[in-house]
């Protein structure tokens, strides 16, 4: 696992991007303190915004909405629960661990 | 390796086990269709799918091949490249065997692919007439897009040559035949059709609509010629072809000859491997699309269906939908070829639909023929005058949209209403429930009227989501919206003013609510008039625009912050490449040279693109996340401060120069729109609005386009309001005349707040003043005379908006914990992001394209010279 930030460098219900390596990740801290980590490029306009986008909630699944074309993805999964007309696509999600107040990334799932 | 280099896989249902390999012979139309519409299928996924595809595109419109001719260039025929995103797609490679046993293909480039499901989406060609000199240098086919290329460069080449317009004739006058020739007369030939039968499109008109068709075809210029046979095409000298010669020995010069005689199955490959074929040729499928090898499919214009292909993109789409469905685990069946047509060639419009020969026993034509007017219509109908059964339109089809779906139907009124000219209103009959609304994805009335009642669609959006009725030509989409709205006539279902899953509310409740409770964080809000969750890209920005609007905060402040979207959270404009554009205010539009020494030294060290606004002030573009705060320091520092460009807000008040300067302005416009625009800056609203000012009655500042405009007259200003540019362009109506400026100020301070307390999220002000009661007479009450007792709440709340105001940048800059949100990286806060790429055009950078960054990124991994990665972080300190 690698550690990418502070705990406290993130911002609940406010997105970050990390570059790991060559890869932009988004991390999102939501409001109990859990840590997602997705893709940072928006599939649909090839942008890398997705930690730009607002956070916030479908149902039970803890979501990012794309700035670009307002997209909704599932934190939890990369899941696109509601993809504007357009063909649903999944984003790819890493492992996050939160350790000592440190933020790990793990593998891409 | 980023997700859209992998082979596409997720969880696939029933028919196809979890390693299944798809392959897809062919990329046109019918491809593209069939990919799209399988992947959008619940669980079609893990399934591996190669595309390969002979010609260099990628998937375009062969329909609108004819707008190439005048389009810029292929891109404006691209078919989206969605379905086939993430797919294995070996463009340029025709397939040349298919090994059934081995289950695989391989392609002249040596590529062999294996199978488990095989799919052949091959086309047709162009067939040419075996006469003398059909491979003459001048002689095309009408097919592909490098046909198309190969017509364009031939004419501009001999016309030059030869110095003069070309002469050019097009054998066959079908449906491809009239494009063609449309299509040179459009580049300046002068066209012959030649036909060998007794008429033009004789596969979809009779003999009298043959005859009208000619005669607006002729009108437009172009020469018909029926019952010609071509027996040779004449050589010059160079062997480019120089004429025509007939079967009655008459000849016919031509520079260039487009044969268009009919399309031919592209068999052979299926032939070799040993698949049935139909006598005339095609691939035999049964109603499930399937071929005689039950691992191979066959769709589109390769297919034959009872020993018939069909030449046209409907059935094509027909058959692709029920390939998709059958390998998704379906059971789909192809209905039928739906053989209508509607075209519109060089402003000619021709349908026909049906039965349109009358071919039915005992069928009876109803006919309006308009030589003068060059109209011929006709209806087949049942032996009892009641079921339409078929139709010819020819110069007026306007009628097709409301007739096709009616086929087989009983008319329900009297057929000669449907034949008249089109400014006679055409019946409107309630269609009946099997009518087929959306031919291209062959969506029923029936499906329609079930999306609304069943599954609760309310809008034309909603219902081509869940049926796909009007999501490809779009035609029907008209008819769609009717029976949507007639369905929800119907139900007496008034659309939910619920801002989102979260809020119950609409945005004038809630404004009134958070009002009167006083709440100032979202999570109290929610708390207490939501309904659950943690909200969402609708309800957050709405609450920071009420909460704005009645206080004043810092968009960064607290809570406040989550709410943003990126745009106002980073108080900058986002662009589609994901960097910013930034807009300083420049009230009325009036600029020192010395402040526009500031932007543009701003623009010329941090690299960004400079544009001026309709909105009379400069637009910097490009500016990187980490570089907004650098960026509005020097702004600051001359002086600037923000636009608001980014927000739901006033953007500006666009002035001309009034009395100061102009010989005919009768009052100082600038002035009343610099303190306009200082009075209302900042101020959160539904949606942005705009203002304008104009010194005199010729209205130089276009003020009734704004939402609010004033404009000068000889004993003070004429308020208008409700005007807007944009998708739905309005003029501004009149509120108030002759007002002095302090009455003015005060009626435009209600009318603003009223809009910002009452209106719907996004809603404009045109729209708003049009729903409110007695609309405009009723806004006028309000404001002018206070019928609702509310008027100095309004003028306190201004007043004190104008004292709270603050720079939000200003502030921003002298705060750390604002500034730290603009890190591009969160473990390398001043890192570029990496993907930025640009190129230089007319003296400035702009983004790169797909194409660019792929040609500069295949240069050995290094970006080539044209392209700028991150661009230059040239800030320049000056002394």
């Amino acid at each position: 696992m690698i550690a990418v930030c502070g705990l406290n460098d993130l911002l609940p219900e406010r997105g970050a991007a990390a570059l790991v390596g060559d890869e932009q990740v988004a991390l999102f801290r939501t409001l109990d303190g859990d840590v997602y980590a997705v893709q940072q490029q928006d599939p649909y306009s090839g942008a890398h915004v997705l930690s730009r986008g607002i956070v916030g909630s479908r149902g039970e699944a803890p979501t990012v909405a794309s700035p670009m074309y307002k997209q909704v993805f599932d934190l939890r999964t990369g899941e696109c629960l509601d993809p504007q007309g357009r063909i649903p696509r999944r984003l790819r999600t890493w492992q996050v661990e939160v350790r000592a107040g440190q933020v790990y990334l793990g593998e891409a799932r | 390796m980023t997700e859209t280099d992998a082979p596409y896989r997720s969880d696939m249902a029933s028919s196809v086990s979890t390693s299944s390999h798809l392959v897809v012979v062919g990329a046109g139309m019918v491809a593209h269709r069939f990919l799209e519409s399988l992947r959008a299928r619940e669980g079609a996924e893990r399934l591996t799918i190669t595309v390969i595809g002979e010609e260099d595109a990628a998937p375009y419109d062969r329909v609108g091949l004819t707008s190439f001719f005048s389009a810029a260039s292929a891109d404006e025929l691209s078919l989206s490249p969605e379905p086939l995103d993430g797919i294995r797609f070996l463009r340029g490679e025709r397939a040349v065997r298919i090994d059934r046993e081995a289950r695989t293909v391989t392609t002249d480039a040596g590529s062999t692919v294996r199978y488990d499901e095989l799919v052949l989406a091959t086309g047709s060609y162009a067939a040419e007439l075996a006469v003398e000199g059909y491979r003459l240098a001048g002689v095309f086919v009408y097919r592909t897009l490098d046909d198309v290329r190969g017509i364009r460069e031939w004419i501009a080449q001999r016309s030059q040559a030869l110095g003069r317009p070309l002469r050019g004739a097009v054998i066959g006058g079908g449906l491809l035949g009239l494009e063609a020739a449309g299509a040179l007369d459009g580049l300046g030939v002068g066209v012959t059709i030649v036909q060998s039968s007794n008429r033009l499109l004789s596969a979809q008109v009779d003999d009298a609509g043959g005859e009208a068709l000619r005669r607006l075809i002729e009108q437009r210029g172009l020469d018909v010629r029926t019952n010609s046979r071509t027996t040779e095409l004449a050589a010059d000298a160079a062997g480019r072809v120089a004429g025509l010669r007939f079967d009655d020995l008459s000849t016919l010069d031509a520079d260039i000859v487009i044969f268009s005689v009919g399309v031919r199955p592209r068999d052979e490959l299926a032939r070799a491997a040993g698949l049935e074929v139909a006598p005339r040729g095609g691939v035999v499928i049964d109603d499930g699309c399937r071929t005689s090898d039950p691992a191979i499919w066959a769709i589109g214009e390769v297919a034959a269906v009872d020993g018939q292909c069909f030449g046209l993109v409907a059935p094509g789409y027909s058959m692709a939908e029920v390939a998709a469905d059958r390998l998704a685990g379906g059971d789909a069946v192809f209905p039928g070829a739906d053989l209508s047509t509607k075209l519109k060639l060089s402003g000619v419009e021709v349908a026909s639909f049906g039965d349109a020969f009358g071919a039915t026993p005992g069928s009876l034509d109803v006919v309006y023929a308009d030589p003068i007017a060059g109209v011929y219509k006709k209806l087949v109908l049942s032996d009892d005058a009641k079921t339409l059964l078929g139709g010819i339109l020819v110069g007026d089809a306007s009628n097709y949209s409301s007739l096709r779906p009616l086929l087989g139907a009983e008319l329900g009124a009297d057929p000669s209403a449907y034949l008249l000219p089109s400014d006679v209103e055409a019946p409107t009959g309630e269609l009946p429930d099997a009518a087929v609304v959306c031919s291209c994805n062959n969506v029923a009335a029936h499906s329609i009227r079930s999306a609304v009642t069943e599954e609760g669609c309310t809008d034309v959006a909603g219902v081509k989501a869940c049926t796909r009725a009007g999501a490809a030509c779009g035609s029907c989409v008209p008819l769609v919206k009717k029976l949507v709205n007639a369905e929800l006539a119907k139900a007496g279902r008034t659309v939910s003013t619920a801002l989102c899953e979260h809020f119950p509310l609409s945005r004038a409740q809630l404004f009134d609510a958070v009002r009167i409770t006083g709440l100032r964080s979202f999570s109290e809000i929610l708390e207490r008039h939501g309904s659950g969750g943690r909200g969402c890209d609708l309800c957050k920005p709405a609450v920071a625009s009420i909460l704005a609007s009645l206080g004043n905060v810092h968009p960064l402040d607290g809570e406040n912050a989550t709410l943003q979207d990126t745009n106002d959270h980073v108080m900058a404009n986002l662009q589609r490449d994901g960097s910013y554009s930034v807009v300083p205010r420049i009230p009325g539009g009036e600029i020192t040279p010395e402040g526009l020494v500031v932007i543009g030294e701003v623009a010329r060290d941090f690299g960004l693109y400079t544009k001026i606004t309709g909105g009379q002030r400069i637009d910097l573009f490009g500016a990187r996340l980490e570089q907004l705060p650098d960026i509005w320091r020097r702004l600051v520092d001359a002086g600037f401060e923000s636009g608001h460009a980014y927000g739901k807000s006033l953007r500006t008040v666009k002035s001309c120069v009034g009395s100061t300067w102009c010989r005919y302005g009768v009052q100082d416009s600038v002035k009343l729109a610099i303190d306009l625009e200082l009075r209302y800056r900042g101020l959160r609203s539904p949606h942005k609005f705009k203002m304008g000012v104009s010194g005199c009655a010729r209205e130089c500042a276009e003020a009734r386009g704004k939402d609010v405009g004033v404009i000068a007259t000889e004993k003070g200003w004429n308020l208008y309001v409700g005007g807007n540019g944009g998708f739905t362009p309005r003029h501004a109506q009149l509120l108030a005349e002759d007002l002095d400026t302090e009455t003015l100020i005060r009626t435009i301070d209600r009318f603003v707040l009223y809009y910002v307390r009452t209106a719907d999220r996004l809603q404009r002000t045109a729209p708003w003043v049009e729903e409110l009661e007695g609309g405009i007479d009723g806004l006028r009450d309000v404001v002018l005379n206070d019928s609702l007792g509310i008027a100095e709440d309004l003028d306190e709340a201004m007043a004190r908006h104008v004292d709270t105001y603050r720079d939000e940048w200003k502030a921003t800059l002298e705060d750390p914990e604002k500034l730290a949100r603009f890190a591009s990286f969160v473990n390398a806060p001043r890192t570029p992001d990496p993907s930025l790429a640009y190129v230089e055009e007319r003296g400035q950078r702009r983004p790169a394209t797909d194409a660019e960054r792929s040609s500069g990124i295949s240069n050995g991994g290094v970006a080539s010279g044209a392209i700028t990665i991150a661009g230059p972080t040239l800030e320049v300190v000056r002394s």
